[in-house]
């Protein structure tokens, strides 16, 4: 097995381009686990680490560009008050060691649909930004990124460089179900994020259907549903219903980490409750302003 | 040739400790900072790597294998079926050899081995396997235990038929006490396959010797044993293999069993060269044997005031393709099936079944565990039905000292188990709920709720396992103790066969010779074969067998020090035989200090060696179970508080709290150590561990799915350790690392119970269990 150790984007992006073959590899927390266990034996891995703008992260034009190398936990340190769902996502990924190393560019490339940050960037309308020697930067949203399980819009000489969203415009919030307390695969997920100048709620649902998706009907229903304008309370049956319209956008399956029931189940109880979370927090707001 | 391995005992225990102290242990330190080494951390310049060819079916016939490209393979230089075996194909535990060296035939479960391969490098042994061709006939697995036993003679794993054991017991007339039962309460509940996973994976070294024979370095928890099997397999002596205990990573019951020991020795005498092995974690949970899942109908009666009449009870265990542990597992499950309560009748079937599911054998709390779960629910049950307290229920119907077990035993020594629920009972309870930091509630960071859905619940549990071997079983331990002056200080050099598999043995052994010798200074001597056989590090038994061997060798040794101390200082003594020593100092009753130690000894070296026999047990009668069948008894209660977000099924354990009796502590820091980590397996039985197994087939062989707790999950425990000695025991210890594994699954259960009404008659409880 060929190691490729590129020491610049340009270079990488070269590698990459002789190598379609080669496999990134970044923290290596999903890539060195499924090579010591045998489950993939690429002809070569495309050591990105040494490549340092990717461990960058930015503010353009009041947008923020991630590097695809920013560990979690740099994520939920540096990032935690502009993209709290992100955040709150990336404190459910493995344990302190794996979090120091793995990147939500890595969840990106397994494009695995359990992985922790798909939800937010879905509720949060990130756009992927990946690059090729031959035909440059691509700009793909977050909704058109995710293919199949495991499976992404990466072309085979194309790398992630990192991800675009805006800080956060609104309140969100990340709830994942997992049998144990910590260091857990989600059975399910989901995430919430409040746009509120555009009077309109982004969604994200994980590990329940080949890919992560958006929960389309129930954002539509609550667009519609929300007084924006006078941040009056939630009606409980709206809640209610918006948990029932992200339940139905879900295609579980049955697994040795849960029933395709209880993740439908589950799904409509975190989405009832981070709505109510965040549109509490919405409230809050305004009576903040108001006073 | 220089040792490839650097054991705790190469380490001179450190602290001024005696039985009843806590020193740290001499391995803690290198082990928390990971410079321990373990049996996968074995190496010998020149040595090659096995690895090991594994059935990918539960059941099938081997029609043919093709070694002719593995073999071809450069780097390869043994290819090894069971044609290469030179003597006994088949080995196994108590005289039950019905498990193959390598599958000839047949292969009864998935992952049983069928060829080994040793290389330059396990990567290329792992190519080499890649290439072995294997021809099938795959056959449809025998995989339900309650079809094996309403049909044994024809669904039969092993020639023997399709049980491995039925023990029945019988006491009293259940029918006549049926009849004259206020309340009856009926259950069936599950138990599903828990591993033990130790995080050191099965691995060791196997170097041939000048003499034909090997040396070799093993992860155990009984080298004799191991040795008995591997030796006739391999066609050797015993006397031809030197045994060394290489850094144990946990066992837990799964290291009873050979796993890479033969295997390793065939390739090593096969190629001449020094063989190592070791499995990674997928392999692992192929690798060694589980705790046997259980499928159990419980049947008490009883007055309105919640005393038990009868019991009526089934237990079916699933030992999977081999026989393992499965006799002594299952006789456990019936000896102790309906716990320390006093029930005048009873009925008890307990079954131990062979199916093409994984082998199942010894895991902490051996067939106790299971057994365990379904009681204590029986009990929660009766106590709802009559209406009282979980706790008053337990409390009318406990055991105490000069009690009948249900084979019919007599309790001898104290087990105040009424005495113990009551100060369980008066324990302070936590605080309430603090919803402000989710990683104190149900889902933890994972941010499942801010307190929405969050019920409190309560339970209890009680468990009563046996220590040391059962059943007529004569599992002795043997020490070795010498005193000599080294650098102007006695030093005393203890030396057993016993495996130190992190319970702390190697501290305890250093304790009791400071205590009996007097001494400051104890060097641990690495455990091997050179001394008499220690027996199992398994059964809560070490710190009461090879305690007492050390205890009753260091007497040996002493009695010897002070004829010698009576012989030289004798025209100074006014009377003979008030000598002991103390304090490194030789003292007389009537006239206070005499001599050092080290005065005494001058260069003269005393040497002892004992056996140390617990008292003799019986068999169960085969038709009754009666019998005096354990040696010694321990009781642990739990109280479990648990937080339960009922719309979403999770659950987080607040706080245990537990009271056991051992006798007496010998240690109290690795006394708190064996309570909560037994309590946490426990705890892992209860909401999360569990083998899924379909169609024979493992569907969860990592520890990405296979949950075990992690700090967030295991709560602060409040530990209330009482000490009414047993007069039959060293230092009247009673064995106490298995007892807190039993009673905190049901107690955690009950709480859950509590906190949903749910009925859960199956662990581990998993999240749809909840909100179903």
């Amino acid at each position: 097995m060929d190691f490729l150790r590129p020491m610049s984007w340009a270079d990488a992006l070269a590698a990459r381009a002789e190598h379609p073959g080669a496999l990134p590899i970044q923290g290596g927390t999903d890539v060195m686990v499924e090579i010591n266990f045998d489950v993939h034996r690429p002809d070569a891995l495309l050591d990105l680490n040494p490549v340092r703008e990717l461990a960058e992260w930015d503010t353009v034009d009041g947008r923020l560009r991630v590097g695809a190398g920013v560990p979690y936990v740099r994520v939920i340190s540096e990032l935690g008050d502009r993209l709290p769902g992100l955040a709150q996502a990336s404190r459910t990924v493995g344990s302190p060691q794996i979090r120091n190393r793995g990147s939500v560019g890595g969840n990106l490339g397994a494009a695995s649909p359990a992985g922790d940050s798909h939800p937010p960037l879905l509720a949060g309308d990130a756009v992927i930004e990946v690059e090729s020697a031959a035909r440059g930067v691509r700009m793909i949203p977050a909704t058109e990124f995710y293919l199949g399980v495991k499976r992404n819009a990466l072309e085979p000489d194309e790398l992630i460089r990192a991800f675009w969203t805006d800080p956060a415009p609104g309140p969100q919030y990340f709830s994942k179900i997992g049998t144990r307390n910590a260091m857990v695969i989600a059975v399910c997920s989901f995430a919430i994020a409040l746009h509120p100048a555009e009077r309109r709620v982004g969604t994200g649902v994980g590990s329940a259907a080949p890919t992560p998706r958006r929960a389309t009907a129930a954002e539509e229903f609550l667009a519609a549903e929300l007084d924006w304008e006078n941040r009056t309370p939630l009606a409980v049956s709206a809640a209610q219903r918006f948990g029932e319209l992200v339940k139905e956008a879900a295609s579980p399956i049955d697994d040795v980490r849960g029933t395709a029931d209880y993740r439908r189940h589950a799904l409509s109880v975190m989405a009832r409750r981070t709505l109510t979370w965040a549109w509490n927090d919405y409230m809050g707001k305004s009576r903040k302003e108001a006073s | 040739m220089a040792t490839p391995i650097k054991s705790p005992g190469h380490v001179a225990a450190p602290g001024q400790g005696g039985v009843g102290d806590s020193p740290l242990r001499p391995d803690g330190t290198l082990k928390v900072t990971g410079e321990f080494a373990y049996s996968s951390d074995l190496w010998m310049d020149g040595m090659l790597w096995g690895a090991t060819l594994r059935s990918p079916h539960p059941r099938a016939r081997i029609l043919s294998v093709d070694i002719g490209p593995a073999l071809a393979t450069p780097g390869v230089h043994a290819v090894l079926t069971h044609e290469d075996v030179p003597g006994r194909k088949v080995y196994g535990l108590d005289h039950t050899e019905d498990q193959p060296v390598l599958a000839f035939g047949e292969v009864r479960h998935q992952g049983e081995p069928i060829a080994l391969v040793a290389a330059d490098h396990p990567e290329i042994a792992r190519r080499a396997l890649e290439r072995i061709a294997i021809e099938w006939e795959v056959l449809t697995p025998i995989t339900d235990p309650r079809a094996v036993i309403a049909d044994p003679a024809n669904l039969k794993v092993q020639e023997r038929g399709g049980i491995a054991r039925h023990q029945p017991v019988r006491v009293g007339d259940v029918e006549a006490a049926r009849a004259r039962a206020d309340v009856v309460v009926s259950g069936e509940y599950q138990v599903g396959i828990q591993d033990q996973a130790f995080l050191g994976p099965e691995s060791g070294l196997a170097v041939p010797n000048e003499a034909g024979g090997l040396d070799m370095y093993v992860s155990t928890q009984w080298m004799h044993n191991d040795l008995k099997q591997i030796a006739p397999c391999l066609g050797l002596a015993e006397e031809q293999i030197r045994m060394t205990l290489a850094g144990v990573g946990g066992a837990f019951g799964g290291r009873e069993d050979l796993s890479m020991q033969i295997h390793a020795g065939l390739l090593a005498l096969h190629t001449g060269k020094p063989v190592k092995m070791s499995y990674n974690r997928y392999e692992s949970f192929f690798g060694h044997v589980h705790r046997h899942p259980a499928d159990m109908r419980y049947e008490y009666g009883a007055t309105a005031d919640g005393r038990i009449l009868y019991a009526d009870v089934e237990i079916v265990l699933d030992g999977g393709a081999y026989t393992s542990a499965t006799l002594n597992v299952t006789g456990n499950a019936a000896s102790l099936g309906v716990g320390p309560y006093e029930i005048p009748n009873i009925r008890i079937d307990a079954y131990g079944v062979y199916t093409n599911n994984p082998p199942c054998g010894a895991m902490r709390g051996f067939g106790a565990v299971q057994a365990c779960f379904a009681y204590e629910s029986m009990m929660d049950k009766l106590a709802a039905a009559c209406g009282i307290s979980p706790v008053e229920v337990r409390r009318r119907n406990a055991v105490s000292q000069g009690s009948k077990l249900a084979t019919g035993q007599v309790i001898e020594s104290p087990a105040p188990l009424a005495e113990m629920l009551t100060r369980l009972e008066a324990m302070p309870m936590p605080a309430e709920l603090d919803a402000s930091d989710i990683r104190d509630l149900p889902g933890g960071a994972s941010q499942t709720t801010h307190g929405e859905g969050v019920v409190r619940g309560v339970g209890y549990g009680v468990g009563i396992k046996n220590i040391c071997f059962s059943e007529g079983f004569d599992d002795y331990s043997t020490a070795r103790v010498r005193l000599e002056v080294i650098g102007g200080e006695a030093t005393a050099l203890v030396h057993t066969a016993a495996a130190e598999v992190g319970q702390g043995l190697v501290t305890l052994k250093a304790q009791i010779a400071r205590t009996e010798l007097g001494v400051q200074r104890v060097t641990i001597a690495p455990a091997d074969n050179t001394v008499g056989d220690a027996g199992s590090s398994s059964a809560s038994r070490q710190s009461y067998m090879t305690g007492g061997a050390v205890k009753t060798a260091c007497e040996a040794v002493r009695a010897r020090l002070l004829a010698m101390a009576e012989r030289k200082l004798g025209r100074w003594l006014r009377s003979f035989g008030d000598l002991n020593v103390v304090g490194g100092k030789i003292v007389s009753r009537s006239q206070g200090v005499l001599a050092t130690i080290e005065e005494v000894l001058g260069d003269e070296v005393i040497e002892e060696t004992r056996e140390y026999h617990h008292r003799p047990t019986t068999g169960m009668d085969p038709v009754t179970g009666q019998g005096a069948s354990h040696t010694q008894l321990a009781i642990c209660v739990h109280r479990a508080v648990v937080d339960v977000d009922v719309d979403l099924g999770l659950v987080k354990v607040v706080e245990l709290a537990a009271v056991q009796d051992v006798g007496k502590i010998l240690n109290r820091l690795s006394l708190e150590g064996q309570i909560h980590g037994g309590s946490a397996q426990g705890l892992g039985l209860a909401v999360m561990e569990e083998i899924v197994v379909s169609g024979g087939l493992v569907r969860n062989p990592s520890f990405t799915d296979y949950l075990i707790p992690t700090i967030l999950d295991m709560p602060p425990m409040r530990l209330d350790i009482v000490e009414n000695p047993d007069p039959d025991a060293p230092y009247g210890l009673r064995g106490a690392g298995e007892p807190p594994t039993l009673s905190s699954t049901p107690a955690i259960v009950a709480a859950v119970r509590d906190a949903t009404g749910r009925a859960l008659t199956r662990v581990p409880v998993r999240p749809e269990h909840i909100v179903a």
